[in-house]
């Protein structure tokens, strides 16, 4: 079973119809035994990081998210969630991922909202990922690139697109929103092997 | 590099879509799901509801055609029409659609879209705006383009931006339906005046009209429907040509 993370945070609705279109059982949890029971864990998430932390400390999720072995993927929202520390409201974070989210400079338009490339993929989520294939985002906020990047994108400025450290996997992007090729990428996480 | 993006609106009624020709004649152009399908098939990078008849028949939105879509499709789309609450936009949102579009309502109550954007964040809001130009005034009418405000365009959009909307629908009324271009002028004062993405709509009637707004503007996407339900372009095509001028599209 997939379960997929229910909190205070934006359109769970949308990956949770991705994964049913992709043939996969799934339940939108916020049961903390449940959730770790589960294959694999989707935590989504649109929304403000402070109050979505606050939301997840409250119900004791934050714990029962740092200690899952089993395949996670985050997704926007979410992999800002699974770094040290963001910016947007000043939040500590999760800490899975070493590197801090920040609020694009407003040199260009924000959000970055639409279709972009992706640069330097690497790793089991872009199996099949092409040169030229595009994946959709919206974030006013960024993860800066380090070690645990394994896909980038250019918007204003260089940042993770994708992270994945141990277990965890993260994309900046939607591929619950993405395509055919988000289908693919989302079709990747859930025929990993634990 | 981000991508220009070229959406699709389908105007719905009763779970179909049709299209008003400067918001009066309307003709049916099909199922609102299949026809949605078949933009996501051809490239299509986002798409737009609009249940158009729903503010002025005070009908609520359709909750039940948002949710078939959302099992089907993979790609973002908005819904707009008859959104006149928090609640409104709540059902809308929790069926399945990426980002709420409001019109009217935002301009009577403009707090809900600072209450939409707290909850959901900006980037569900759209902020719809119809704009006509008369007495060499770009002014913003409300309940499908019947009611005139005293509201003006720019100001109107500049104000949605700083209540939390994350993005503006900009149509202008003397452009929509006549296949003549877009409205250039007002599209690029917008999109320069404000920080969030500009989607231009209205006029739409041959592939350099998309080349020009692009070009010409900052519209980060441009919006059009009739040349698209009845194949006079298809999308395909469209990007190609795009291309061709040197404009990024997926």
């Amino acid at each position: 079973m997939i379960a997929i993370i229910k909190y205070n945070a934006g359109n769970i609705t949308s990956v949770k119809n991705a994964v049913e279109r992709l043939g996969y059982a799934c339940k939108v949890t916020d049961d903390r035994d449940e959730i770790a029971a589960a294959d694999k864990v989707i935590f989504p998430g649109v929304g403000e990081a402070s109050s979505a932390m606050n939301y997840l400390k409250d119900k004791e999720l934050d714990k029962t998210i740092a200690s899952l072995r089993q395949p996670v993927l985050g997704i926007c929202l979410g992999l800002q969630l699974l770094c040290n520390y963001s910016e947007e409201g000043h939040t500590p974070c999760l800490g899975i991922f070493d590197t801090e989210v920040k609020k694009f400079p407003p040199l260009d338009i924000v959000p970055h909202m639409g279709w972009n490339n992706l640069y330097d993929t690497k790793g089991p989520l872009f199996d099949g990922f092409g040169k030229n294939d595009t994946v959709y985002f919206v974030h006013g906020y960024y993860a800066e690139i380090c070690a645990d990047t394994v896909a980038t994108c250019h918007y204003i400025l260089p940042f993770s697109a994708a992270l994945q450290h141990e277990n965890f996997y993260a994309t900046q992007f939607h591929p619950e929103k993405s395509g055919d090729v988000g289908e693919k990428i989302l079709k990747n996480f859930l025929e990993l092997k634990k | 590099m981000l991508k220009k993006r070229i959406i699709p609106c389908l105007d719905v009624k009763d779970g179909r879509t049709v299209k008003g020709v400067n918001f009066v004649n309307i003709r049916d152009a099909g199922d609102a799901v299949e026809l949605a399908q078949r933009y996501v098939d051809e490239g299509a990078d986002e798409l737009v509801f609009l249940d158009i008849t729903a503010t002025i028949e005070k009908r609520k939105t359709l909750t039940q055609l948002v949710e078939k879509i959302a099992r089907r499709i993979n790609i973002p789309f908005t819904v707009g029409g008859g959104i006149n609450s928090l609640e409104d936009a709540k059902a809308i949102i929790s069926a399945g659609a990426d980002k709420v579009s409001i019109n009217s309502a935002a301009v009577k109550h403009p707090e809900l879209i600072t209450e939409i954007a707290e909850q959901f964040g900006s980037q569900c809001v759209v902020l719809a705006i119809d704009t006509k130009y008369e007495d060499n005034e770009w002014k913003v009418y409300i309940n499908s383009g019947k009611t005139p405000t005293p509201l003006l365009a720019l100001s109107w959009a500049k104000e949605g931006e700083q209540r939390g909307a994350g993005e503006i629908l900009l149509t202008s009324m003397n452009h929509d339906g006549t296949k003549k271009g877009f409205a250039i002028d007002i599209t690029r004062q917008v999109s320069e005046a404000v920080n969030i993405p500009v989607i231009a709509s209205g006029g739409a009637g041959t592939m350099e009209h998309f080349a020009e707004v692009f070009l010409q503007t900052k519209a980060s996407a441009a919006l059009a429907a009739g040349i698209f339900h009845y194949g006079e372009i298809s999308i395909p095509e469209l990007k190609a040509y795009l291309q061709t001028q040197h404009i990024e599209v997926r």
